[in-house]
C-alpha cells in the first residue's frame, strides 16, 4: 500500500512544479484543488482503517478540494483584468527554483534522524519540497491570488509531514485547523476584492504608500 | 471546569448577540456588557483555580492566569472606549468589528487555558483571523495594503508554528514515545527528545509565534497594521494578539527548558530579542508618525520579552510583570492615541502638535502612558525592567543586559523626539481645530488603566505577586 502512496506523492511534486512554472492563474487554482484531493486520500492508504480517518479524509477532500478552489474561481472571475504579470524570477526561473528545493530536499532527508518506520518512504521529502516550493510560489509571484495558491501549497506541505503524526492531532484540533484554513482563504479572498476594486489590479508590488520614507 | 467553559462562551454568546442586534448604534453596548462579566469570571476562575479538564487539554494554569487577567482588563478598557467611538463612526457598519472583539476575546481565552498545543495553535490562528476584518476597519487604499501584509505575514507564520508543532510531536516518535501535544506529556518526555528536531521545532516555533508577537525580522507587518487601524484595534493587537504570540512562546520554552543543553536556546532568544530592540531603536529615531511609532515600541517591548525569557531566572518574573505591565500601558497609548488623531485630523508629529492644548486629558494621557511604557518609577514597567536587568549580571549576560539598556535609551529618545512635541508643542495655526472633545467614555479607559499601571507599580496585591512567582516558576520549567 505504501507503494501507492509513494507515487500519488510523486503527483503531488509534479503538480509543485505546475503551480510553479503556470502563467494561468485558473490552471493553478484547478491544480492546487487537485493537489488537496490527492492529499485527501493519502491518508487512507498510509494508514490501517480506522472511522476517524475516513471522517478526516471527507473534510479534507471538502475543504481542500471543493470549497476553497471554489473560493478562489469566484474571485478569479470578479477581479478578471486579464493582466499578465511574470514572477519575479520568471516562469522558468520558478520552474527550475522549484527543481532546486525539490532535489535539495531529497539530499537533506538522508541526514535528518528519522523514525525507522519512516526510512525510505517519499512523505518526509515530499513534505519539506511541497513547503519549499509553496514558499517560492508565495514569494515570487505578483498577482495577490497566485500568492495565496503559494499559501496553499505550503499548508499542503505541513499537511504531508502532518499524515506521519495522526496520533498526536485529535479529530477536533485537525478539524479546527481546516475551519480556520477556510476563514482564512475567505478573508484573503475579500481583500483580494477590494484591492481589485481599489487598485484596479491585483498587483501586490503596487502596493507601496506604507513604506518607510524618509 | 464549568467556569472555564464559560469563560470562552461567554463572549461567543456575546458575539451571538451583536450579530442579531439590528441597530448601528445599541449594538457596541453589548461590548461592555461582555466585558464587565468577563472580567468577573476571570476574577473568580483566579480565586478559585477550577480543576483541569479529564483529558487535561484545558487548565487554568498561574502563566495562563496572568494572561487572562492582562487581556480581560485590556478589553474592559476598549470596550467601554469602543461605545463612545464607534458613535462618532456611525457612518460605518460596525457589527463585524463588534462579532470580531468578542470572538477574538474568546479566542484570547481558549489560548490562555489550553494545555495541548494543538488547541492553543488554533486559539492563536483563530484571534489572527477576527483581527484582519479589524484592521481593514476604515476601508481605503492604505488599510488594504496594511491587512494584506499583515494577513500573509501572520498567517504563513501560524503555518511555520504548526510545522514546528508536528517536529515537536516526531521528536517523540523519534524517541520511541507515544507521540502528543499535551505540554505535561511534551515536558515529561523533554530529557529524552534528540535535539535535532527540537532546535528545528524551536526555531520553527519562535518564527511563527515571532511573526505574531512582531520580533524583527517578522515584524515589517506590525507598522502598517498599528498605523491604519483604529486606535482600540491597535490596543487590542500590542496587547493582546501579541500577548498571545509570547504565551505560544512561553510554553515551548517550558519544553525547552528541562531539555539537556538549554545554552542553544537562551543565545538564540537573547539574540533575535537584541536584534528586534536595535531595529526598533533604529525606526523609532526617525518616525514622525505616532501610530507607527507605536508600533515599533511594541516591536521593542516584545525585544525585550525575548531577551528576558534568554536570561530566565529572576527575570521570568520581570517577563510576567512586564506583561500587564506592557499590555495596559499599551491600551493608554493606543486609546490616547485615537483620541489625539481625532482631535486634530492628523497622525503625524508636524501636524498634531500641543495635544495639551486642545485636548488636555489625552494630551496628559500620552505623557503619562509614555512615562509608564518606558519604564519610569513608580509604574509596573520600571519594575520589570529592573528585574531584568538585575538577573542579566547577576546570572552573567551582563553585556546582554548592557545593550539591552543602551539600546532602550535610545528608543526612549526616539519615542521621545515624537511624543514630546505632540503634548508640549504650539498647536499649527492653519489647521481647523476639529470638533473632537475630550469625554468621560474617551479619556476614562485609558486614564483607568493607567492608575492601574501605576498601583501596580506602587503596591502589589501579595495575592497577585504570589501568583506572579508560581508563573515564573512554571516558565522556567517548574511542574
Amino acid at each position: 500500500m505504501t507503494s501507492l502512496a509513494d507515487q500519488m506523492l510523486v503527483v503531488v511534486l509534479l503538480i509543485n512544479i505546475l503551480v510553479l512554472g503556470t502563467h494561468r492563474t485558473r490552471v493553478a487554482i484547478r491544480a492546487i484543488a487537485a493537489q488537496g484531493i490527492v492529499l485527501a486520500a493519502l491518508p487512507l492508504m498510509t494508514h490501517q482503517f480506522q472511522f476517524h480517518l475516513l471522517v478526516m479524509a471527507l473534510f479534507v477532500l471538502l475543504a481542500k478540494g471543493v470549497c476553497i478552489p471554489w473560493l478562489l474561481l469566484n474571485a478569479l472571475k470578479k477581479v478578471e483584468v486579464n493582466e499578465t504579470l511574470k514572477p519575479f524570477l520568471g516562469y522558468s526561473g520558478n520552474i527550475l527554483a522549484g527543481a532546486v528545493v525539490t532535489g535539495l530536499a531529497f539530499a537533506v532527508v538522508s541526514y535528518l534522524p528519522l523514525a525507522p518506520a519512516h526510512r525510505g518512504l517519499l512523505a518526509v521529502p515530499a513534505a519539506l519540497a511541497t513547503i519549499m516550493a509553496g514558499f517560492i510560489d508565495l514569494t515570487s509571484r505578483r498577482k495577490a491570488i497566485n500568492q495565496v495558491i503559494g499559501y496553499l501549497m505550503l499548508e499542503n506541505g505541513i499537511f504531508i509531514f502532518g499524515l506521519l503524526l495522526t496520533e498526536a492531532m485529535p479529530l477536533m484540533v485537525e478539524a479546527g485547523a481546516l475551519l480556520d484554513l477556510i476563514a482564512g482563504i475567505f478573508v484573503m479572498v475579500i481583500i483580494i476584492n477590494q484591492i481589485s476594486r481599489e487598485f484596479s489590479s491585483i498587483d501586490t508590488s503596487r502596493m507601496t504608500a506604507l513604506r518607510e520614507v524618509e | 471546569m464549568l467556569l472555564v467553559a464559560l469563560l470562552a462562551i461567554l463572549p461567543l454568546a456575546g458575539a451571538v448577540a451583536a450579530w442579531l442586534v439590528p441597530s448601528n448604534h445599541q449594538r457596541p453596548l453589548v461590548l461592555p456588557v461582555v466585558a464587565l462579566l468577563h472580567i468577573g469570571h476571570v476574577i473568580a476562575a483566579i480565586v478559585f483555580s477550577p480543576p483541569p479538564s479529564p483529558s487535561e487539554w484545558i487548565e487554568l494554569d498561574a502563566i495562563g492566569k496572568i494572561f487572562l487577567l492582562e487581556m480581560s482588563l485590556l478589553f474592559g478598557a476598549c470596550s467601554v472606549y469602543a461605545v463612545s467611538y464607534l458613535r462618532y463612526r456611525s457612518e460605518r457598519d460596525n457589527r463585524v468589528l463588534c462579532v470580531g472583539m468578542l470572538v477574538c476575546l474568546s479566542a484570547m481565552t481558549l489560548a490562555s487555558v489550553a494545555h495541548h498545543l494543538g488547541i492553543l495553535w488554533l486559539a492563536i490562528e483563530t484571534t489572527t483571523l477576527t483581527m484582519a476584518p479589524l484592521v481593514y476597519f476604515n476601508r481605503n487604499a492604505r488599510s488594504i495594503e496594511a491587512t494584506w501584509k499583515y494577513m500573509m505575514v501572520c498567517s504563513v507564520g501560524i503555518a511555520m508554528a504548526l510545522l514546528g508543532l508536528f517536529f515537536l510531536a516526531y521528536s517523540m516518535l523519534v524517541a520511541g514515545i507515544e507521540p502528543s501535544l499535551l505540554l505535561e506529556s511534551l515536558q515529561g518526555a523533554a530529557p529524552k527528545l534528540p535535539s535535532a528536531w527540537l532546535n528545528a521545532a524551536f526555531i520553527l516555533l519562535l518564527i511563527g509565534y515571532g511573526a505574531k508577537m512582531g520580533l524583527a525580522p517578522m515584524h515589517t507587518w506590525k507598522p502598517d497594521a498599528y498605523g491604519e487601524a483604529p486606535g482600540l484595534v491597535g490596543a487590542m493587537l500590542a496587547g493582546g494578539l501579541a500577548s498571545c504570540g509570547l504565551l505560544g512562546l512561553i510554553r515551548v520554552y517550558q519544553i525547552c527548558m528541562i531539555t539537556g543543553d538549554v545554552r542553544v536556546y537562551r543565545v538564540i532568544l537573547t539574540g533575535v530579542g537584541l536584534f528586534s530592540i536595535a531595529v526598533a531603536a533604529v525606526f523609532l529615531l526617525r518616525q514622525t508618525d505616532f501610530k507607527r511609532m507605536l508600533a515599533y515600541s511594541s516591536v521593542e517591548h516584545m525585544g525585550l520579552f525575548a531577551v528576558a525569557l534568554g536570561i530566565g531566572g529572576p527575570a521570568l518574573r520581570g517577563v510576567m510583570l512586564h506583561l500587564i505591565g506592557n499590555g495596559l500601558a499599551k491600551g493608554v497609548l493606543f486609546l490616547v492615541a485615537g483620541n489625539i488623531h481625532r482631535a486634530f485630523g492628523s497622525k503625524n508629529r508636524e501636524a498634531a502638535r500641543g495635544a495639551l492644548r486642545r485636548a488636555p486629558w489625552s494630551g496628559a494621557l500620552f505623557l503619562g502612558g509614555f512615562l509608564a511604557l518606558t519604564g519610569s518609577p513608580p509604574f509596573l514597567p520600571f519594575f520589570s525592567e529592573y528585574l531584568v536587568f538585575s538577573a542579566s549580571f547577576s546570572l552573567g549576560w551582563g553585556r546582554v543586559g548592557a545593550m539591552t539598556a543602551l539600546l532602550l535609551m535610545v528608543a526612549f529618545l526616539g519615542m521621545a523626539l515624537t511624543i514630546l512635541p505632540v503634548v508640549f508643542g504650539e498647536p499649527p495655526r492653519d489647521r481647523q481645530r476639529t470638533k473632537y472633545r475630550d469625554t468621560l467614555v474617551l479619556a476614562g479607559p485609558p486614564t483607568f488603566l493607567l492608575i492601574l499601571v501605576a498601583l501596580l507599580g506602587i503596591w502589589l496585591p501579595p495575592p497577585l505577586s504570589r501568583l506572579i512567582d508560581e508563573a515564573a516558576r512554571l516558565a522556567g520549567g517548574g511542574m
